[in-house]
């Protein structure tokens, strides 16, 4: 009985020590992990690949890059709270303040690391409406016609659906000369015609596009075009209303995690591989709206029609760190729209 | 009178002849504390660090109290129908033999393996007003998912194998002759099963109620998907800490955290003494 025991032993440790040699071996290939929101999904694993390809030329090494979706918010507190993520492309630039000033993980001055406000490609919310839009909604004053049901996220869980309240808000502004309560009361009756506040941008969109739900889907312009694919460009049309909100989606390198791992150039470099040609490209073919778009073939432009995008930075906003914590922030504007009359 | 015993007081140990006590005690209470008192204690440490009147802001706010109440009252009512069609399955598992009752009684643990959130998800297409079930009841006037009724439909899959796994074995345990001498001394239907049956498996009822319930009130991955998840209508407890940590504000997530804990712990408590009462009152 002893000696098979230790035999059973002994065979658990060799085969212990046999898999950690295992790992120490594949250490001598690099591993990235790269930290994403959730529309990003079909984007990184091109662009994953053709990086890889273009390291492999470029250096020799072997590349493999993993990625992590979810909620932007929700990935950023994962960042802060220990996960080892050496780049984060997010949904928001205050997502990664948040990590900056939380864990002081990356350097205050990320923003200024790479161009265009270390945003490689941006965005716009555009209206996602049902075949042949029966209900005619063409504008933001629409969305709150009788009987108009939206789908949107909410702003508290999700980095998506805060753009598309900024963007109602800048629309209101435009419309009401800058009159805040009537910009309020505009937005208030917006949300009086959300009949679900899913937690995502992803929940959303199969809520609208797989449940049948309401009549437009505020969302992103690439999650828009990913809807066309995946549930039948037969059974929904995309509206650009005449003005939207520029989404700048940051990205950064964790610079504490890096040097930890010593994973810093390569890191740098797959940003960096954003800006290229081949980057801005991918990013183009996904629908985003590449920062450098001299780059890119004009086929992969065509569809992404010009529309007036106004900034976070605009004085109606006053960027993240101001209007953050004015409209989303605990007793935010937002809150206040959902409290009930007492 | 005065030969009565003097009341025996209260007794670190009573004397057992089963040896081992000191080692199993000491080794239950180390188990305990680092597996449920240290992280419990982290939390209401956590959200000490607000200060009493931040603290009562946060439990007095409508919108708390709001969530607090679809949570514990949803997770009551889906609870109270698992304890009927739970006990009754149990029944039917344990008293009848039929082709295909292995794969039920397999089938109840179920909702235990799944993820809640694929469960969410599945219920929410059957539910939802064009979904295969939603669309039957709509025209009746009926909506189920996106209000709180849908999350009475998902804390009833998820807590129904609580209550079966725990009636079952007592119920197996019931021997038939009971039932038959109940009925050779008169007693009618109704009689045997509320003043025979009854009394003998309602500690466990309640237990699988007790279980079921917790298991409901802090419940989120199913409920999030079928939910609607608006503020003052289907907002549950759990998302609102789910918000609050969006927010990085972890003190007030803690401090829902901890009033839901309080709550739970206050209704278990409630739970636990009525069932040493009918223990003690049928056992």
């Amino acid at each position: 009985m002893t000696t098979s025991r230790r035999t059973v032993l002994l065979s658990a440790l060799l085969a212990g020590a046999v898999q950690l040699g295992g790992l120490g071996f594949a250490h001598a290939d690099t591993t990235l992990l790269n930290v994403s929101y959730d529309p990003t999904r079909e984007l990184y694993k091109e662009y994953n690949e053709a990086f890889a390809k273009h390291w492999k030329a470029e250096s020799g090494e072997t590349v493999t890059i993993q990625q992590s979706h979810g909620g932007s918010g929700k990935q950023a507190r994962a960042v802060i709270d220990g996960l080892d993520a050496d780049v984060v492309t997010l949904a928001l630039e205050s997502d990664i303040t948040a990590i900056v000033e939380k864990s002081k993980k990356i350097n205050p001055d990320w923003r200024s690391k790479l161009p265009n406000n270390a945003s490689p490609y941006t965005s716009t919310i555009i209206f996602l409406v049902r075949k042949g839009n029966p209900k005619g909604i063409n504008d933001w004053g629409d969305l709150v016609k009788d009987g108009v049901q939206v789908i949107t996220p909410n702003p508290k869980t999700s980095g998506g659906a805060r753009w598309n309240y900024l963007a109602a808000w800048a629309w209101a502004n435009g419309q009401f000369g800058g009159d805040e309560a009537k910009i309020k009361e505009f937005v208030s009756n917006l949300y009086a015609h959300v009949p679900i506040l899913d937690t995502g941008a992803r929940g959303s969109t199969v809520t609208f596009a797989e449940r049948e739900q309401g009549d437009v889907l505020l969302a992103w312009e690439n999650e828009a075009y990913l809807a066309l694919d995946e549930f039948g460009a037969e059974k929904f049309d995309i509206v650009f209303p005449p003005q939207s909100i520029l989404a700048e989606p940051p990205v950064a390198v964790v610079d504490a995690n890096v040097d930890a791992k010593g994973s810093r150039k390569v890191a740098e470099a797959y940003l960096n591989y954003l800006y290229s040609a081949e980057g801005q490209t991918i990013a183009a073919k996904h629908h985003y709206r590449p920062s450098k778009p001299e780059l890119v073939p004009a086929a992969d432009l065509q569809k992404q029609a010009e529309l007036k995008l106004v900034s976070i930075d605009d004085p109606i906003f006053g960027g993240w760190a101001k209007a953050q914590p004015y409209h989303f922030g605990d007793g935010g504007i937002f809150d206040q729209i959902y409290k009930p009359a007492q | 009178m005065t030969t009565a015993p003097a009341k025996a007081g209260w007794r670190f140990r009573q004397p057992s002849v089963i040896p081992g006590f000191g080692l199993t005690l000491g080794f239950s209470l180390a188990y305990l504390t680092l597996i449920i008192l240290i992280p419990l204690s982290g939390l209401v440490w956590r959200s000490a660090s607000l200060g009493w009147t931040d603290f009562w802001a946060i439990a007095t706010d409508r919108r708390t109290v709001k969530a607090l109440e679809i949570s514990f009252g949803t997770a009551f009512i889906a609870a109270a129908v698992n304890v009927v069609f739970g006990t009754i399955v149990a029944w039917v598992l344990v008293r009848y033999r039929f082709p295909g009752r292995r794969v039920i009684d397999a089938m109840v643990d179920l909702p235990f393996a799944l993820p809640t959130a694929v469960a969410g998800i599945a219920l929410t297409t059957l539910y939802s007003p064009k979904g295969w079930m939603g669309s039957l009841l709509a025209p009746l006037g009926i909506k189920v998912a996106y209000t709180p009724l849908g999350i009475v439909i998902a804390l009833i899959f998820i807590g129904l194998p609580f209550v079966v796994r725990t009636v079952q074995p007592i119920i197996e345990e019931i021997d038939k002759e009971v039932e038959e001498a109940a009925a050779t001394l008169g007693a009618n239907r109704f009689q045997t099963i509320f003043r025979v049956l009854f009394p003998g498996l309602a500690p466990a009822v309640i237990t699988g109620f007790a279980l079921a319930f917790a298991r409901g009130v802090g419940e989120y991955g199913s409920v999030i998907f079928i939910a609607g998840n608006l503020p003052y209508i289907s907002e549950i407890a759990p998302l609102l800490i789910v918000i609050r940590l969006e927010e990085y504000d972890y003190a007030a997530a803690t401090a829902i955290a901890t009033i839901m804990l309080a709550l739970s712990f206050l209704m278990l408590l409630i739970i636990n003494l009525i069932q040493s009462r009918t223990r003690k009152r049928y056992g």
